[in-house]
């Protein structure tokens, strides 16, 4: 492993705190705690911490449905945001955008669009704000691989090249692994391009592909992308590939794998219809290995970090089912700023 | 005589969209997970199966394009439906939708027809937030050369859905994602609703509560809730809002001096407004009251269900404010 101890550690409390999450909504949900439709970060962990690693505290973020584990990786407040997926008064947006549209302007995230392809064109737009006041930031617009089939993308795309706007788009491919049609689940990657890369390439955007269950990789190219574009060289897109998480194959989130980071060592205590996919696609278990192979966490260290990440979740989901409902006085507030 | 089942609303429409495919082989349906997925809500199940890939389209998520290629088709002689997930996302098909499809006929001096459904789903209530909770029919309803029906039983979605798809104009047919279990006896065979007729779903002589959709069914149970008041209270479908059956409604209206109006759109500049004029223009001379209106809260649909249920009136609600408006307070 190239990456520096602290980083790579770093990055790894990022995605323990993102799987934890994950795992405690699936569990409230289930529980009658919310009621609606969600989406789930597990299986992308690593490409999300990475590039938030990659970031200043002054960068801005814009992200898509599948947004929980942005918002836990950048560190922002896992009570909060635990709170607004449960509809609370205490959530981050006082429950009136729950889990849909988790925002944390004071961590640099402008906004979470539910609309495919939404995101892309706030995380240009924000680009431009930053360009047209010579701030030294970037933004950056996490969207899935389905974005790439609205227009309102290819429309920033070009945009953004021909403006040099320091924007990075960073493509989370996880089509593969999905269930598809002809296995009752849904289509997906219902595109004529043989590579993603090709659309913002036409453009002469810089294109990044990397394995986004490959913690060094991410980082390295995200660290990449965003010297670029703060040293003024335009957008850069970064596609990063990752095996669906089973659990996030059918229409409503299952919990399919439960974490188990002893796996990490003792390759025979994966067991399961999902073996496969523990084995060779979560990042999570590959970057426990990698951390412990390269001697920068003792085995007791991990183990140690995953229980702090642990009864951090549990805490947030404490503070979360304890919190008022908004008060119904409050509705008509912020319709109008 | 027909012979009457009892269809849920989803079944209801899924029954119009299997006898007019098996009709017409022009009709076609697009949209996104409709084909082997069998639509997000199972509003599409089957389909698949019995008509293929090449009359089920699962369309990529690209609805401005996918939308264009309908009315394209729509002009060289198909008859597409085309679904749009959640009613919201009509927003993405607007441009085709008002600066082609709704005009073509006219612009082209009825050479062209453009013979499409649009169907989607709307509704507030099921804790989605604001991007998927709107019900957008009031900016069709506003478009010259757009149809827009908005049924709010099994039998009246299954029999306007075979009038929307026979018909040679753009028609949007809103379904209320909450109705889809509703129950209700649906005859058998071809049993046509025209568009542009108004239902009066119960007789009264006191109040008329004018309601759309899922809001029938609201209205319904606040008139059950007046006859302990000793109130009657008449519940008239508008079914469809373009055309509207100004006749109906305003018949209704004359005799019983008094209206409501019932629709789960945002209140500002929407259908309630709309109603409220026509039956001003039409009957002021008979009203006892002014029209009380009662649409969603003009707030973005909240997330979080103590604030999303404040969003629609309840029966207690018009129940209410009906016997103070029949009683003169």
């Amino acid at each position: 492993m190239t990456l520096d101890r602290k980083i790579g550690l770093s990055i790894f409390d990022r995605m323990l705190m993102i799987r934890h999450f994950e795992e405690a909504v699936i569990r409230l949900y289930k529980d009658g705690h919310f009621a609606s439709h969600y989406h789930i970060y597990i299986g992308q962990e690593a490409t999300g911490a990475a590039v938030l690693e990659a970031l200043s505290d002054k960068d801005l973020i814009c992200t898509t449905h599948r947004n929980h584990g942005h918002i836990i990786g950048r560190g922002c407040d896992p009570n909060r945001a635990m709170a607004e997926i449960l509809g609370r008064a205490t959530g981050f947006n006082g429950g009136r955008s729950g889990t849909l549209h988790l925002s944390d302007p004071s961590r640099g995230f402008l906004s979470t669009s539910a609309v495919v392809g939404g995101c892309p064109g706030l995380a240009t737009g924000a680009a431009y704000g930053i360009k047209t006041k010579k701030e030294p930031r970037v933004a950056v617009g996490f969207f899935g691989d389905g974005a790439l089939e609205e227009g309102l993308v290819i429309e920033s795309f070009n945009i953004a090249a021909l403006w040099k706007l320091p924007v990075v788009y960073v493509c989370e491919n996880n089509a593969s692994g999905a269930m598809g049609a002809t296995q009752g689940g849904y289509p997906s990657a219902t595109t004529a391009t043989d590579s993603f890369t090709r659309l913002p390439a036409a453009y002469g955007i810089h294109c990044l592909k990397v394995d986004g269950t490959d913690m060094t990789a991410v980082h390295t190219a995200a660290v990449e992308a965003v010297q670029r574009c703060r040293a003024g060289n335009g957008p850069v897109f970064i596609e990063a590939f990752t095996m669906r998480w089973p659990g996030s194959s059918p229409l409503w989130p299952e919990l399919a794998t439960v974490t188990d980071l002893e796996e990490a060592w003792d390759p025979s205590r994966i067991k399961g219809p999902y073996a496969e996919w523990l084995r060779n696609h979560d990042p999570l278990l590959r970057a426990a290995r990698e951390l412990s192979s390269a001697g920068h966490a003792s085995r007791d260290d991990i183990m140690a970090r995953d229980k702090a990440a642990r009864d951090r979740i549990a805490e947030a989901c404490e503070f979360a089912i304890a919190s008022p409902m908004p008060d119904p006085a409050t509705v008509g507030q912020h319709v109008f700023a | 005589m027909h012979n009457a089942r009892s269809l849920t609303y989803r079944a209801a429409v899924l029954e119009a969209l299997v006898g007019e495919m098996r009709r017409d082989d022009a009709v076609i349906m697009l949209g996104e997970d409709i084909g082997a997925a069998g639509g997000v809500f199972k509003q599409t199940d089957g389909l698949f199966t019995e008509f293929g890939a090449g009359r089920i389209i699962d369309t990529p998520i690209s609805e401005s394009g996918a939308f264009g290629i309908a009315v394209g088709a729509a002009m060289a002689g198909q008859r597409p439906v085309f679904e749009v997930m959640f009613g919201d996302f009509i927003t993405l098909i607007m441009d085709q939708l008002v600066n082609q499809a709704a005009k073509l006929n006219y612009m082209s001096a009825g050479q062209f027809k453009v013979p499409l459904v649009v169907r989607t789903a709307v509704g507030i209530g099921g804790n989605l937030g604001p991007q998927h909770s709107q019900s957008l029919h009031a900016w069709s309803s506003h478009i010259p050369g757009l149809k827009v029906v908005m049924p709010s039983t099994p039998v009246d979605a299954k029999n306007l859905m075979v009038a929307a798809i026979r018909d040679d104009n753009p028609v949007l047919f809103f379904e209320d994602r909450m109705l889809y279990n509703l129950r209700g006896d649906v005859p058998e065979g071809d049993y046509l609703v025209p568009i542009g007729s108004a239902d009066v779903k119960r007789e009264g002589s006191d109040v008329t509560i004018i309601a759309t959709s899922r809001m029938v069914h609201t209205a319904l149970a606040a008139a059950d809730l007046l006859v302990k008041d000793g109130i009657s209270a008449e519940v008239v479908d508008p079914r469809s809002l373009v055309p509207l059956d100004i006749a109906t409604l305003v018949t209704s209206v004359k005799k019983t001096s008094r209206a409501i109006v019932v629709d789960g759109g945002y209140q500002q500049y929407g259908v309630t407004g709309e109603i409220a004029a026509t039956i001003a223009e039409h009957a002021f001379d008979h009203l006892d009251a002014p029209v009380i209106r009662f649409g969603s809260a003009d707030v973005p649909i909240p997330f979080s269900r103590t604030l999303e249920s404040l969003m629609l009136p309840d029966a207690g609600n018009l129940a209410q404010a009906a016997a103070a408006m029949v009683r003169g307070r």
